[in-house]
Order: C-alpha cells, then sequence, then structure tokens
C-alpha cells in the first residue's frame, strides 16, 4: 500500500518536471507580451522609420532587413551546403566521410561570438580594402552566418540522404541510369522533407542568430531599406542588444524593443511549426 | 553516352568544388584562431584576472563561465531527466503528452535574445534575481533545457524494453526499475545529451550579457547574487571595443580558450557516444 | 566508465570551488563591514571598479560588487532596490522620476564630449557648426572642411545612451539638427573609440575620458578640448556623472559617494581621464 502511494508521489513528481517547459514557456510569452503589448500598434508594425529620439517605432525597414539578411546568407549555405551533403552521401569514399561528417558535427553550434570576432578581424577589413564602402555591410552578415548555418544544413540533409534505402540506388544504377540521375530522381525527392527541414531550421536560426550579425553588419542611426550588399543594416537582434541597456524602462522605446522579441518570437514560432508539419517526424530529431 | 560521361565528370567536380568550400571556410577559422591565439596561453594569461580592460589575464572570466554553466546544469540537467524519464515510461499517450512536446519543441525554438529579454524583465527585475550568477544560470538552463529533455528521452528510449522486462519480473517495482535498470543502461546517452547542452551553453552571449554581468569583472562572486564574469562576453567587449594590440591579442587568446573548451566538451561528448554505441549496438542522436 | 565521469565531473566541481574561495582567505579586521552592489552606466563602470577595489582594501570586511548594464538598468534597479546604488551618466528621465520618485543623484565626476578623427588625418581644427552639419548629413566629404578629399564615416552611440544626448544638448540642439540615418551606431564609447582607431575616413564624437593618442582630438572653434579647458569653462561640451541612491544613502552607500567625493576618490576621476568635481 505504501509502495502505490510513493509510486504515485513520484508520477506526480515527474510530472511536475517535465511541466517545467510548459510553465516556462508560458512566462516568456506573459512577460514578452506584459512588457511589450502596448508598443504594438499600427505604427509599429507598419511604420517605415525608427527613430527613437522622435518617438517613432516603425519597424518594417528593420523587419526586411532581417529576411534580407537571413534569406541571403540561406541561399549561400543551401548552394553550398546540400551539395556538400550530396557528396558525403553519395560520393565521397566511407573514411573521408566519417572524417569530414564528425569534424563538420563538431562545429555545430560553434560559439556565435568566435564567429562574430572572427568577421570583424578578418572579415571586414577584406571587404572594406577588396570590395569597398565601409565593411560593415550585409554581405560580411551573410558570409558570417552562411558559414554559422552551414554545419547544420550539411549534417541534417546528410542524415536525410542516408536514410533513403541503398536498394533504391541499386535498382537505379541497375536500370542504366547514373549516378547523379540517380541523385537527382530518386535520392533527393526521397530526402526532401529533411532537406527541407534543414533549411528552414537554418533559416530560423540565422534569423534569431545575434552576436554574430551584431558585429558585422554595422547597424545605422536610422535604419533605411538595403539597396546595395554593401549597405549597412540593422535586423531585429542587433536593435534589440544595442538599444536596450540605456533604454528607460517603461518608456515606449523600450516596449518597443520587447515588442520586436515579440515580432521575432512570432517569425520564429512559425518557420519551426512548418519544419515540424514538413519533417512529420521522419528523420532523427537532432537539431 | 559521351556527354553523360562528361556531364558526370563536371558534376562531380562541382560536387568536390562546394565540399571544399565548406570544409575550407569551416578549417580557416578554427586555425585562424589557434594560430594567432596560441602565443596567448600562457601560464599568467589564464591564472590572472584582468585589469583596466585591457591587461591582466582571463582567470575570473574561465571559472564565472563554468560556473555560470554550473549553476544552469544544476537546474537543467535533473529537470531534464526528470521529465524525460516522465515522457518516456509514464506519459500516457494523450492531449497532455502531447501538450508536454509542443512545449519542449517551443522552448527548443525560441531565439537566445528571447530568453535573454525574459531573463531581465522575470529574473533580474521581477524576481530580484539583479544581474547576477543566479540569473545568467538560470536563463542559460531554460535555455538548453529542451536539449536535455530530447537527448535523455532518447538514450531511455534505446534502452531495449527486455532489461524492464527482467526488472519487473524480479518483483522491483516501476520506478526502482527506472533508477536501476533504464536510467543506469542509459546514463552515457544521457551524458552525452548533458554534453551538448553543456556545449551550447558555454558559448552563447546574448543571454549572459542582459542578465549576468558586464564580462570585465575581476572579482569571482562570493554568493549566487552577485555580477559573473565569463569568457564569451569578455571576448565581446574585448573584441569591439580594445583597439590596442594587448587588447587584440588577449581577445585571440580569449577565442581559443572558448574554442578549445566547445571542442573538448564536443569530443568528449562523441567518445561516449561511440563508446556507447559500440557497446549497445543502438544509434542514438 | 561511470567512475572515469565521476571522477572528472568532481575534479572540475573541486576546482571551481578552490577558485571561488581562494579570494576568500583574507583575514578579518575591523572597520565596516556588509555588502554592496552597484550597477549602472558603463562609463561610470570603471570609476567604480577602482573605487570599489580601493575601498575594499580599506575595509577588508566590505564586500562590493561592481556590475554594468547601462545607466537604464541602474536607474530601474535602484528603483525597485534590488541594488543599493545606481550610476549613470545621463540625466533621469521624467517617467523615471515618476516611476520612483525618491531617486537622489549625486554628481560624483564630470564628462566631456570631444571630437575624434583618425590619427592620419590632417584636421585639427572644426567649427561647432560644421560638427553640426556633418551629423546632420550636410557635409559628407572632408574636404569641404579644408581637409583631404574623402568621404566621412560618421559613427555615434546609440539612443538612450548619456553621450549622445550630452553631444546632441550642447552641439546639436544649437542648430536644431539631429543625428542622420547613416550614422553607424556602436554602444559603448570603447568602440567609437576603436571604429576610429582602425578607420581613416572615421569622425565620431567620443566621452573625454576615452581620449588617447590612437584618434585625435580636433579642437573646437579653436578651443583644445583639453581637462583644463573644461574647467576653466573655455570647452563648453560638459555633462555630469551620476552615482543614484534610493531615499537617502545608508550608511554603507553614503561611505561609498564620501569616498567618490574625496581627494583619493578624485584621484581616481583624474587617472581615468575624466573631469574631477569639487
Amino acid at each position: 500500500m505504501r509502495r502505490q502511494i510513493r509510486e504515485k508521489l513520484i508520477e506526480r513528481g515527474l510530472f511536475g518536471a517535465a511541466s517545467t517547459s510548459i510553465i516556462i514557456v508560458l512566462l516568456i510569452v506573459l512577460f514578452m507580451v506584459l512588457e511589450g503589448c502596448s508598443a504594438i500598434n499600427f505604427n509599429f508594425l507598419f511604420g517605415y522609420e525608427w527613430n527613437p529620439s522622435h518617438e517613432k517605432f516603425g519597424i518594417v525597414t528593420i523587419v526586411i532587413s532581417t529576411f534580407y539578411i537571413g534569406l541571403g546568407a540561406l541561399a549561400i549555405s543551401i548552394c553550398i551546403g546540400i551539395p556538400s551533403a550530396i557528396f558525403l552521401s553519395e560520393y565521397a569514399h566511407e573514411t573521408i566521410r566519417n572524417i569530414i561528417k564528425s569534424s563538420v558535427e563538431m562545429l555545430v553550434g560553434i560559439p556565435s561570438i568566435v564567429l562574430g570576432f572572427f568577421g570583424l578581424i578578418v572579415l571586414i577589413p577584406l571587404i572594406r580594402e577588396n570590395i569597398g564602402g565601409r565593411g560593415e555591410s550585409i554581405l560580411a552578415g551573410w558570409i558570417i552566418l552562411s558559414i554559422m548555418t552551414l554545419p547544420h544544413i550539411i549534417s541534417l540533409s546528410e542524415d536525410a540522404m542516408r536514410a533513403v534505402p541503398n536498394s533504391f540506388r541499386e535498382g537505379s544504377v541497375a536500370l542504366g541510369a547514373t549516378k547523379w540521375q540517380t541523385v537527382i530522381k530518386l535520392i533527393l525527392p526521397n530526402a526532401k522533407s529533411g532537406v527541407l527541414a534543414s533549411i528552414i531550421l537554418g533559416m530560423s536560426s540565422a534569423i534569431g542568430e545575434t552576436m554574430a550579425v551584431l558585429m558585422v553588419i554595422g547597424n545605422p542611426n536610422i535604419p533605411w531599406i538595403p539597396n546595395s550588399i554593401l549597405d549597412q543594416v540593422r535586423v531585429m537582434t542587433s536593435t534589440i542588444v544595442i538599444e536596450i541597456s540605456y533604454a528607460v524602462w517603461g518608456s515606449p522605446h523600450q516596449q518597443s524593443l520587447f515588442a520586436i522579441g515579440v515580432v521575432l518570437f512570432i517569425f520564429v514560432a512559425i518557420m519551426t511549426s512548418i519544419a515540424r508539419i514538413v519533417v512529420k517526424g521522419e528523420i532523427r530529431r537532432k537539431w | 553516352m559521351v556527354t553523360e560521361q562528361k556531364k558526370e565528370k563536371i558534376i562531380k567536380a562541382f560536387l568536390y568544388l562546394t565540399t571544399s568550400i565548406s570544409i575550407i571556410a569551416l578549417l580557416s577559422i578554427v586555425i585562424y584562431i589557434v594560430i594567432n591565439g596560441a602565443y596567448m596561453i600562457t601560464p599568467e594569461f589564464l591564472t590572472t584576472a584582468p585589469y583596466k580592460f585591457e591587461m591582466g589575464g582571463i582567470f575570473p572570466q574561465i571559472i564565472g563561465t563554468l560556473l555560470l554553466v554550473g549553476v544552469c546544469m544544476c537546474f537543467a540537467g535533473p529537470m531534464g531527466v526528470l521529465a524525460a524519464i516522465y515522457l518516456t515510461e509514464y506519459a500516457p499517450n494523450n492531449i497532455i503528452t502531447k501538450t508536454l512536446r509542443f512545449f519542449v519543441e517551443s522552448l527548443a525554438g525560441i531565439p537566445s535574445i528571447i530568453i535573454g529579454l525574459f531573463g531581465l524583465a522575470f529574473l533580474v527585475y521581477y524576481m530580484h534575481f539583479r544581474i547576477s550568477l543566479l540569473s545568467g544560470g538560470l536563463a542559460l538552463g531554460f535555455m538548453i533545457l529542451p536539449w536535455t529533455v530530447r537527448a535523455s528521452e532518447e538514450a531511455i528510449r534505446a534502452v531495449p524494453f527486455s532489461y524492464r522486462e527482467a526488472s519487473l519480473a524480479l518483483g522491483a517495482s516501476k520506478w526502482q526499475t527506472i533508477k536501476n535498470v533504464s536510467v543506469q543502461a542509459a546514463f552515457p546517452g544521457i551524458i552525452t545529451g548533458l554534453l551538448l547542452g553543456l556545449g551550447k551553453a558555454i558559448g552563447e552571449t546574448a543571454v549572459v550579457l542582459l542578465t549576468a554581468g558586464s564580462g570585465l569583472e575581476s572579482f569571482l562572486p562570493r554568493s549566487v547574487f552577485e555580477p559573473v564574469a565569463s569568457l564569451p562576453v569578455y571576448l565581446y567587449m574585448i573584441a569591439t571595443q580594445g583597439h590596442t594590440s594587448e587588447a587584440y591579442t588577449r581577445a585571440y587568446g580569449a577565442a581559443l580558450v572558448l574554442l578549445m573548451i566547445f571542442l573538448t566538451i564536443n569530443i568528449f561528448a562523441s567518445i561516449v557516444r561511440n563508446h556507447y554505441v559500440k557497446k549497445h549496438k543502438v544509434r542514438f542522436g | 566508465m561511470n567512475k572515469l565521469f565521476a571522477v572528472i565531473i568532481a575534479i572540475i566541481l573541486f576546482l571551481t570551488i578552490i577558485g571561488v574561495y581562494s579570494n576568500y582567505s583574507k583575514t578579518p579586521s575591523s572597520g565596516p563591514s556588509g555588502s554592496l552592489n552597484i550597477a549602472g552606466s558603463t562609463t561610470v563602470l570603471p570609476l567604480n571598479q577602482e573605487w570599489a577595489r580601493l575601498l575594499m582594501e580599506k575595509y577588508p570586511n566590505l564586500r562590493i560588487s561592481v556590475s554594468g548594464g547601462g545607466s537604464g538598468n541602474g536607474i530601474k534597479s535602484v528603483g525597485l532596490e534590488i541594488i543599493d546604488i545606481g550610476a549613470a551618466s545621463r540625466d533621469i528621465k521624467e517617467k523615471e522620476f515618476k516611476e520612483y520618485p525618491d531617486l537622489e543623484l549625486v554628481t560624483v565626476a564630470k564628462d566631456s564630449v570631444i571630437i575624434a578623427v583618425h590619427p592620419s588625418n590632417p584636421l585639427s581644427d572644426i567649427k561647432m557648426k560644421d560638427i553640426a552639419k556633418i551629423y546632420a548629413g550636410e557635409i559628407t566629404n572632408f574636404k569641404d572642411l579644408g581637409g583631404l578629399d574623402m568621404e566621412i564615416n560618421l559613427y555615434s552611440r546609440e539612443e538612450g545612451s548619456g553621450t549622445r544626448s550630452a553631444f546632441e544638448d550642447i552641439v546639436l540642439k544649437k542648430f536644431d539638427v539631429e543625428i542622420f540615418s547613416k550614422a553607424l551606431i556602436k554602444p559603448s564609447n570603447g568602440e567609437l573609440r576603436a571604429a576610429v582607431s582602425g578607420d581613416n575616413q572615421g569622425f565620431t564624437y567620443l566621452s573625454i575620458g576615452y581620449l588617447d593618442n590612437s584618434v585625435k582630438a580636433l579642437s573646437i572653434d579653436g578651443v583644445e578640448p583639453t581637462i583644463e579647458n573644461v574647467k576653466s569653462g573655455d570647452y563648453t561640451v560638459v555633462r555630469s556623472l551620476y552615482l543614484i541612491t534610493k531615499s537617502g544613502p545608508s550608511e554603507l552607500e553614503g561611505l561609498f559617494i564620501e569616498f567618490a567625493l574625496s581627494p583619493e576618490g578624485q584621484t581616481v576621476v583624474d587617472e581615468q581621464g575624466y573631469i574631477t568635481v569639487g
């Protein structure tokens, strides 16, 4: 009897521990909304000018820059990462694959501050001297972010391609298809959901990234919609970090910064939900 | 047929090229930091405190980072493992479990800057924890909790059912079975998961910047309510504000130490994993 | 395998504990004891750190923890009474006074805002109205100032910063202009200095405490930005740095503020390149 009570209590306790995540997420939503909701209005969502000294808190330019940076970086890491994954999964010798794969996986989640530091000290002078502009630019942000997302994309899409059964490849080659035809017609369509998921997750981590981007994109006083890849921009995360420590608490400025957080939260939540729908739990959950 | 072969060759060359680009891009950063930072790694640099912004060493920063992830693990470790036990061994397959899982996934997707803002509003101001070791460690814990839950869950799930059945058949209660069989067998897997979470927490800057301290503190905290220095924030400060050769060399040194701690944790985790995979002949993430 | 982990984890824990307590082993002696928490403006941070260090040497039983976080954080935290003394490099805004009406400010040092360019820049003097024009985006090339033919790369602090509001109040408001959009934002004076010292087209305003030989300070309307000129009133760009307490300083808080204002404390101010008060 006693043992049963104890077992019941343990189960309750474990359920409590499992609910911590729920409590934390709800608290985060509560506090973000509490601090930010009074700043969310028409002018905030559809205003073009972010100019706190004039109490103008329009985030359109910041949001556009965020996606500009995120999508560009993603395009680069897709163009490099997916072919690398194809190479590792279909072409590379087993030993080479193992070496490369494990070193790439080692770098998943490399501290972003180290990447930002590299960008600041190597990339910015390089761009300033060879391409022009002030160095701090969208281009620098693209490069640093694509290096950051590359390990994720390579590792996850390679996993998805490997998960395609070998009999598919054998059958295709037996029918006279070349290796590349096999990749295009069989491997990629079958690994589609895994590859797509890796891309969407790469996108959401690129948009949510703070320090690496902050250090290389320049952050102009009043952001404008960029018209060149050498322009300086502001993204949502960098605006928050730069301005939060001196903002007057309780002012529309501080509330707008939290509201940017709410908007960022919503964007990332949408992207992760899409990823979840696309994957439907097919590949190993790993990111 | 010739054209097909030619095409195949071109494609192969292209794949070689992209793979080399990705490897070079990734390795060049590591190598650059190692080359420039290596000569800074002296006992003096590692064991003294910083002074006058860009002089001295990074001892409080290294220990501060370890303290932060220590507090973070004190929260996220037990919570993650207990939650994972519930999800694998107890959870009924119903709406409650699905909700639990949904929230774990959601927490995993939240960008770190939002955790930082939340830490500032909730831990620092609402709970009156101040900018301190406790605030920073807990905020980091919130960030990596989903990783520890997921990793422990997969490790426990990988333990064969026959183990549990044997234990139950011997008359052990459910909790005894879990404690002595499932968790024991899954222990290396759980450790791997916790280590990977640790690697993630070590390099996190935005959260620590907003909740734990300004990175340049030359003292170690004597209680959890005091601000604490940390390597990533120190690196951020010294890299963006430094302009002398002293500052740059220290930035390289700090970046190298941070990178080394991160890689050591990751390598250690993968050794444990390989060992475990060999022993149990199971694969898990 | 399990034992190995246990040993490694134990070693890490042991080292951490040793690290923490190595600072502890100071012999107690007489004098005031207790703990003080100070946070706020990063401009005042070096001063606070140095004052805390000296005061703790004097009274080993005292424990003072100092951190940054920005003026906004300092004011909010002292208003909530989660820290004892807040540091601010800007005035308290109306909104903040409304929420925490019993905050008391003490000016512990003064700061001046200078104009800095890259050391290789031949420019040495600038007119106040040209500074305004540059920051308004009307002058974009050094040749319009009589310098080399190169574009001006403009830098600024973020909105809310004390350095920025001092610069705006004293220089820009006179000419009714605002900092134009393309100035790049750096969230600290250290970053402004680092940016200009590495950019030969750079142009920025800067807290005088951050002036060193990696950047070149321009004289404004012929007046050199030296501490003497600031004190004599010739150089007019000056602002105050504050320590803030809630409803009057307690005994310990008073001790710290008195020390900051004492000759010994003001020597620190002088050493850090700021302007002494009193």
